[in-house]
C-alpha cells in the first residue's frame, strides 16, 4: 500500500492542496489534516504545508505551535515518525521547539518569490536518504519571513552534527551559513524553505524536487514498515 | 462623515449628490428622504457604482457568445471553458485609495477582486495587476509604486491567491493619478455556479467575516467619484479615511468557508460587500431577485461603538459577505463557519415585493433598529439598485486633436546610437513580480515576464481536465491617446498575440476604462471612441465582453489621464502537455519575421506615431496611428496559435522562441528575446532606425531550426514571412544600426528598475 502522508491545514495554510497532489503524482496518499485535531489518525509521515497559518499573526508559527495537532505531532516525532516543514512548516517546527534557531525577515525586507540553486549537504535526513551530497537542484523559494538565524553553538552543533541538509548556491535572503533547510538530531525531522513540491513537475519548469519528497515517501514506507 | 467645517453646504452635496439627483430622489419616495436615505442613494449612485456616465455607452459593447454563462452585470463574468469545468474572470480599479494611501489602497483592490469571483462559486486561482505611474525620477512616484507593489503582495501572498502576471507602465500623465487595476480569474465545477440574487420570503440575510467599522465610508463617492485638487496635503489627504484596510487572513477563511457553504449547496444566493457595503448588497441581491429585504442595523457586529445607522449602512470595511441561506440551513451554516473561524450574523430576512402605483412588484429595502422595531429607511431596493441617474454627457473631440494628428516622428532625424536608445527601453520587472507569489496552486507554466500568463485549468475540487487557461492585460495610452478608437481595436490585437505567443486562442474579453473627468467633453469623447472601437473589434474578432469595470475622475488640478482601457484577454489551450517556447531562442535558430513588413498608412512604411521611441526619447506625442488590419491579424494569430499549439500539446516543437512586437518596435522585441536566450543574433535587412522602432500592428518574431517549414506554413496561412536573423553568439547586431554586447544589454535590463528605485543590488 502506498505511503500515507497527512498534510496539517491551520486557518491560513495555503500549500495544503500543492503537497497533496505532488505526493499523489509520486505514488503517495495525501490526507489533509485539521488543526483542531489531536489525533493525526493513521499516517506514516507528516508534512506542515507553507502558508501563512493563523495569518502569520504576531510571528509566523508563533500561534500555530498551540494548535491541537502540534502536540500530536510532537509524540509522532518524538516516536520516530517522519516530519517535515516546508517554508511557513519550518518556522512552525521552530517556534514549537522541534528544530533550533529562527526564521528572520529576509535580507532585503522583501518577499521573494524565484527559483534558486540548492545544495544538498547530506544523506542523513528524511528528504536526502538515497540522494548524493553535493546533488545541486533548482526549486522555488517563497517567503518574507526565510532568513535561517541561530546562535554561534547551535550553528557549530549543527554543522558538527552534519544537520545541515541544503545550503543555497544563491543565498538571496541572507541566511547563515547558507542554510536553507535543518534536521533534527535523529533525522527524522527536518524543516526547509524552498518548496519542493513546487518542483516536481517538468511542466512548471523543475522537476527537481522530487527527489526529495520520494526520500520521503521512502521514509514513510519504512517507518510503517519498523 | 462630516462636512468640512470651512463648506457649509447643503448635506446631499456633501454626500456627493448634485440638486437634480436629490430632486430625482424626492419623486421616488414621493417626500424627502432622511439622513439614512440620502445616504444610500448618495453611494449608489456614485459615478462607482452607477456607471452613470458611462452605461448609455457601455451598452454597446457585444457580451454574447456561445461560450459565455454569465456576461456583464454580475460579480463577474463566467464562461464555459469544457471538460465541466467553468472559468470566472473579473477586472477592477482601485485607482483613487491607491493615490491616497498605496499600500492598503492596492491590498483591498486584492481582497475586493478575489470576493467577486469566489461569490460566483469559483476559486480564485490568479491575479495579474496592470500598474501605472509617473516616471519614477519622482520621489512620490517611488513611494507609489513600492507601497503599491508591497500592499499586493502582503495581501496576495497571505491570502493564498497566486499573482501570475500584470503590467508596469511609467508616463507623465498619471504622476497625480496613478492607476492600479486589479484582474482576478477562478474556476468552478459548472454545476457550481451561483447568483448574486435573493429569493423565498422569510429567508435569511447572513453577513460572514469581519465587524464593521468606520473605516471607508464614502469610498465610492467622495473619494473614487471625484477627483483630486492636485495640491499635495490639502484636502486630497483628508479623504484618507475613505481608503479601507485589509485583512488578508479574514479573507482566506472567508474563501474556504464560502466555497465549503456553496459546495454544500447551503445557500440561496450569495453576493460581496465591496463599494458602498451594506447598502449595495442588500439592493442589489433584492432587486435582482425581484424581493424586498428587511436590514436591522443593529444585528450587524460592529468594531467601533456610536456607529450611526448610515454609517453601518455604507461602511465599505473589508472582508464581508452578504449569504441568503434558508432557516432551515441556518445551523448548517453556523457550523461552517464556526469551523472556519468565520463570524456570522443574521442581519435581515427576505420579503415579498409589495403592488406599486403602476401595479407592478416592488421590493422594498427597509432599514430597521431590531429585527421587527422601527423603520429608519424604507425605499425600493431596485431605485437603489438600477434606477440610478444615467446621464448622456456633452462630448467633443479634444481641440488640438487635428494638430497632434499631423506631426507624424518618423520625419525626425535619428539619434548617432540607435543602440543608447535602445538600452534606455529596457527593464526588467521581476523587481515586482519576484514578490509576488507566482507559482502557488501548481499550475503556473508560464508567469509573469512572458507575453502571456499560462495556467494548468486545475485547482481544488474541479473535474481533472488537460486543459489550459491563458491570460493577458493589456493596454497602450501614447495609441489610446492619439486614437482612442484605433488604440484600443490594437490593444486588442496586442492581447491576441500574446495568447498565440503560448498557443492559446481568445475566447472572452473584460475590460477597465480608466479615464479623466467625465464633466469634461473630451473625456467623454474618449470613452466614447474607446467602446466604438472597442465594439468594433470584439466584433471583428468574434469576442464577447463579459465583464468591465469603469473609473473616471482620473484627474488633478484639471487635467485628466490619458485614455488608457485596460483589457483582460482570456484565452484556451485544449491540450497543455509541454511548455511554450518563450521569450528567447536556441542559438543557431533562423529569425523568421512573421506578418506585415510596411504600413499601408499615409505616413510611410514606419510610421513612429504612438511609439515609445518617439515618446520617450523624443518627447513627441503626435502622428496618426498605422492602420490595422483585422483579416491579416487574424491570420497571423491563428498561424502562431496553431504552431505553439501544436507543441504545447506535446507535439514537435516547430519554434525555439516566439515573441510579438508592440510597445518598443521590433528593437526590444529583439533585445528581450537575446536576454532570455542569454544570446546573441545578427539581424539583416531593416531599412533603418524607424523600421527597428516602429510599432506597426500585426508582426512576431519566431525563432526556428525548420525556417523552411515555418515559411511554407505561413505562406498557405496567408501570412507574410521572411527570414531576417540568425541567433547565435554573444552580441545582438542589427545590421547598420545595433552592435551590443548581450551580457551588457541582459545586466542593464535587470538593473533598470532598482537603480530607479535606488537600491543598489
Amino acid at each position: 500500500m502506498a505511503p500515507r502522508v497527512g498534510v496539517v491545514v491551520f486557518p491560513g495554510t495555503n500549500c495544503e492542496h500543492d503537497v497533496v497532489q505532488a505526493v499523489t503524482w509520486l505514488g503517495g496518499r495525501a490526507e489533509l489534516v485539521w488543526h483542531g485535531s489531536g489525533d493525526l489518525g493513521p499516517v506514516d509521515a507528516v508534512v506542515l504545508p507553507g502558508g501563512f497559518a493563523h495569518g502569520d499573526y504576531l510571528r509566523p508559527g508563533a500561534i500555530a505551535r498551540f494548535s491541537p495537532v502540534m502536540k500530536a505531532v510532537e509524540r509522532f516525532a518524538a516516536a520516530g515518525g517522519p516530519v517535515v516543514g516546508i517554508c511557513n512548516g519550518f518556522q512552525v517546527l521552530t517556534e514549537a521547539g522541534l528544530l533550533p534557531g529562527a526564521l528572520q525577515k529576509n535580507r532585503h525586507l522583501r518577499f521573494l518569490c524565484t527559483t534558486v540553486g540548492v545544495r544538498v549537504v547530506t544523506s542523513t535526513s528524511v528528504v536526502t536518504g538515497g540522494v548524493a551530497p553535493g546533488t545541486e537542484l533548482r526549486i522555488p523559494i517563497n517567503h518574507f519571513l526565510g532568513s535561517y538565524v541561530c546562535d554561534r553553538a547551535t550553528l557549530a552543533r549543527l554543522q558538527a552534527e552534519d544537520r545541515v541538509v541544503l545550503r543555497y548556491v544563491e543565498n538571496l535572503n541572507g541566511s547563515v551559513d547558507d542554510i536553507a533547510g535543518i534536521r533534527n538530531a535523529a533525522g527524522n525531522v527536518v524543516g526547509l524553505m524552498p518548496h519542493p513540491e513546487r518542483a516536481c513537475d517538468p511542466l512548471l519548469g523543475s522537476a527537481d524536487g522530487a527527489v526529495l519528497l520520494r526520500s520521503l515517501l521512502e521514509a514513510a514506507a519504512s517507518s510503517r514498515a519498523a | 462623515m462630516s462636512p468640512p467645517a470651512e463648506a457649509p453646504e447643503p448635506l446631499h452635496r456633501a454626500l456627493g449628490l448634485t440638486d437634480d439627483e436629490l430632486a430625482s430622489v424626492v419623486a421616488v419616495l414621493g417626500r424627502e428622504p432622511n439622513r439614512l436615505e440620502l445616504s444610500l442613494y448618495s453611494v449608489m449612485w456614485s459615478e462607482h457604482c452607477s456607471y452613470k456616465s458611462s452605461r448609455v455607452h457601455l451598452a454597446r459593447l457585444p457580451t454574447a457568445g456561445p461560450a459565455v454563462l454569465v456576461g456583464p452585470g454580475e460579480n463577474a463574468g463566467v464562461i464555459d471553458a469544457g471538460d465541466g469545468i467553468a472559468v470566472a474572470i473579473r477586472i477592477e480599479s482601485h485607482n483613487h485609495p491607491s493615490a491616497i494611501e498605496p499600500h492598503q489602497g492596492a491590498a483591498t483592490g486584492v481582497g475586493g477582486i478575489l470576493r467577486d469571483i469566489f461569490t460566483m462559486g469559483a476559486r480564485p486561482l490568479a491575479v495579474m495587476d496592470p500598474l501605472f505611474f509617473g516616471p519614477l525620477d519622482e520621489p512620490r512616484q517611488r513611494w507609489l509604486l513600492e507601497g503599491v507593489v508591497g500592499g499586493i503582495a502582503a495581501y496576495g501572498n497571505s491570502v493564498g491567491v497566486p499573482t501570475v502576471g500584470g503590467e508596469l507602465t511609467f508616463d507623465r500623465c498619471y504622476g497625480q493619478n496613478p492607476l492600479v487595476n486589479v484582474l482576478c480569474m477562478g474556476a468552478l465545477p459548472v454545476d457550481r455556479l451561483v447568483l448574486g440574487r435573493a429569493s423565498g420570503r422569510g429567508n435569511l440575510a447572513v453577513l460572514l467575516g469581519a465587524t464593521t467599522g468606520r473605516d471607508g465610508i464614502g469610498g465610492v463617492s467622495v473619494l473614487a467619484s471625484a477627483g483630486f485638487s492636485g495640491d499635495p496635503g490639502a484636502r486630497d489627504d483628508a479623504k484618507r479615511p475613505s481608503v479601507q484596510v485589509g485583512d488578508p487572513f479574514e479573507e482566506k477563511r472567508l474563501i474556504e468557508a464560502c466555497l465549503s457553504l456553496l459546495d454544500q449547496g447551503l445557500v440561496v444566493g450569495i453576493q460581496d460587500l465591496g463599494g458602498a457595503g451594506l447598502a449595495c448588497a442588500t439592493s442589489e441581491t433584492a432587486a435582482r431577485g425581484g424581493v424586498g429585504m428587511d436590514v436591522d442595523v443593529s444585528a450587524v457586529p460592529r468594531r467601533q461603538e456610536g456607529m450611526a445607522p448610515w454609517e453601518v449602512m455604507t461602511s465599505e470595511s473589508q472582508e464581508r459577505m452578504l449569504a441568503i441561506v434558508t432557516p432551515t440551513d441556518w445551523p448548517a451554516v453556523a457550523e461552517v463557519c464556526r469551523r472556519w473561524e468565520v463570524r456570522a450574523t443574521v442581519v435581515g430576512r427576505v420579503t415579498d415585493p409589495e403592488t406599486g402605483p403602476d401595479g407592478r412588484p416592488v421590493g422594498r429595502l427597509r432599514v430597521r433598529e431590531g429585527a421587527d422595531g422601527p423603520v429608519l429607511a424604507d425605499v425600493p431596493a431596485a431605485s437603489l439598485a438600477v434606477d440610478a441617474p444615467k446621464y448622456r454627457r456633452p462630448m467633443a473631440p479634444p481641440a488640438d486633436l487635428d494638430r497632434r494628428r499631423a506631426g507624424e516622428p518618423s520625419r525626425l532625424a535619428g539619434p548617432s546610437d540607435w543602440g543608447a536608445d535602445l538600452r534606455a527601453m529596457l527593464a526588467d520587472p521581476s523587481w515586482v513580480y519576484r514578490q509576488y507569489d507566482h507559482q502557488l496552486f501548481l499550475n503556473t507554466v508560464e508567469g509573469p515576464g512572458g507575453d502571456a500568463a499560462l495556467l494548468r485549468l486545475a485547482g481544488p475540487g474541479l473535474p481533472p481536465s488537460r486543459r489550459g487557461v491563458a491570460v493577458t492585460t493589456d493596454s497602450n495610452p501614447r495609441w489610446c491617446s492619439l486614437d482612442p478608437r484605433a488604440g484600443v481595436a490594437m490593444v486588442l490585437a496586442e492581447a491576441l498575440a500574446n495568447l498565440a505567443c503560448v498557443g492559446a486562442r481568445a475566447v472572452a474579453v473584460v475590460n477597465c476604462l480608466n479615464f479623466g473627468n467625465p464633466e469634461h467633453p473630451e473625456v467623454m469623447w474618449q470613452l466614447s471612441e474607446t467602446v466604438d472601437g472597442l465594439a468594433g473589434a470584439c466584433s471583428t474578432f468574434g469576442l464577447p465582453v463579459i465583464g468591465g469595470n469603469v473609473s473616471l475622475y482620473n484627474e488633478s488640478g484639471g487635467a485628466d489621464i490619458d485614455p488608457t482601457p485596460v483589457l483582460g484577454t482570456l484565452g484556451l489551450v485544449d491540450r497543455l502537455a509541454a511548455r511554450p517556447p518563450g521569450v528567447g531562442w536556441r542559438e543557431g535558430s533562423s529569425l523568421v519575421l512573421l506578418g506585415t513588413r510596411r504600413s499601408a498608412g499615409p505616413d510611410g512604411p514606419h510610421p513612429l506615431a504612438g511609439s515609445r521611441w518617439a515618446a520617450e526619447r523624443r518627447g513627441v506625442r503626435t502622428g496618426a496611428l498605422p492602420p490595422l488590419d483585422p483579416g491579416a491579424h487574424r491570420r497571423l494569430v491563428d498561424l502562431v496559435a496553431a504552431v505553439v499549439g501544436e507543441g504545447v500539446a506535446g507535439g514537435r516543437p516547430l519554434l525555439s522562441g516566439v515573441h510579438d512586437v508592440s510597445g518598443g518596435g521590433l528593437a526590444v522585441t529583439l533585445a528581450e528575446m537575446a536576454v532570455g536566450a542569454g544570446s546573441g543574433a545578427r539581424v539583416w535587412g531593416l531599412s533603418g532606425g524607424a523600421e527597428l522602432f516602429t510599432e506597426l500592428p500585426s508582426r512576431m518574431v519566431a525563432a526556428t531550426e525548420h525556417p523552411e517549414e515555418l515559411c511554407a506554413r505561413a505562406v498557405s496561412a496567408g501570412v507574410p514571412a521572411e527570414v531576417v536573423g540568425q541567433s547565435g553568439g554573444k552580441r545582438l547586431a542589427v545590421d547598420g544600426l545595433v552592435d551590443l554586447e548581450v551580457a551588457g544589454l541582459r545586466e542593464g535590463w535587470r538593473a533598470a528598475l532598482p537603480a530607479a528605485l535606488g537600491e543598489t543590488a
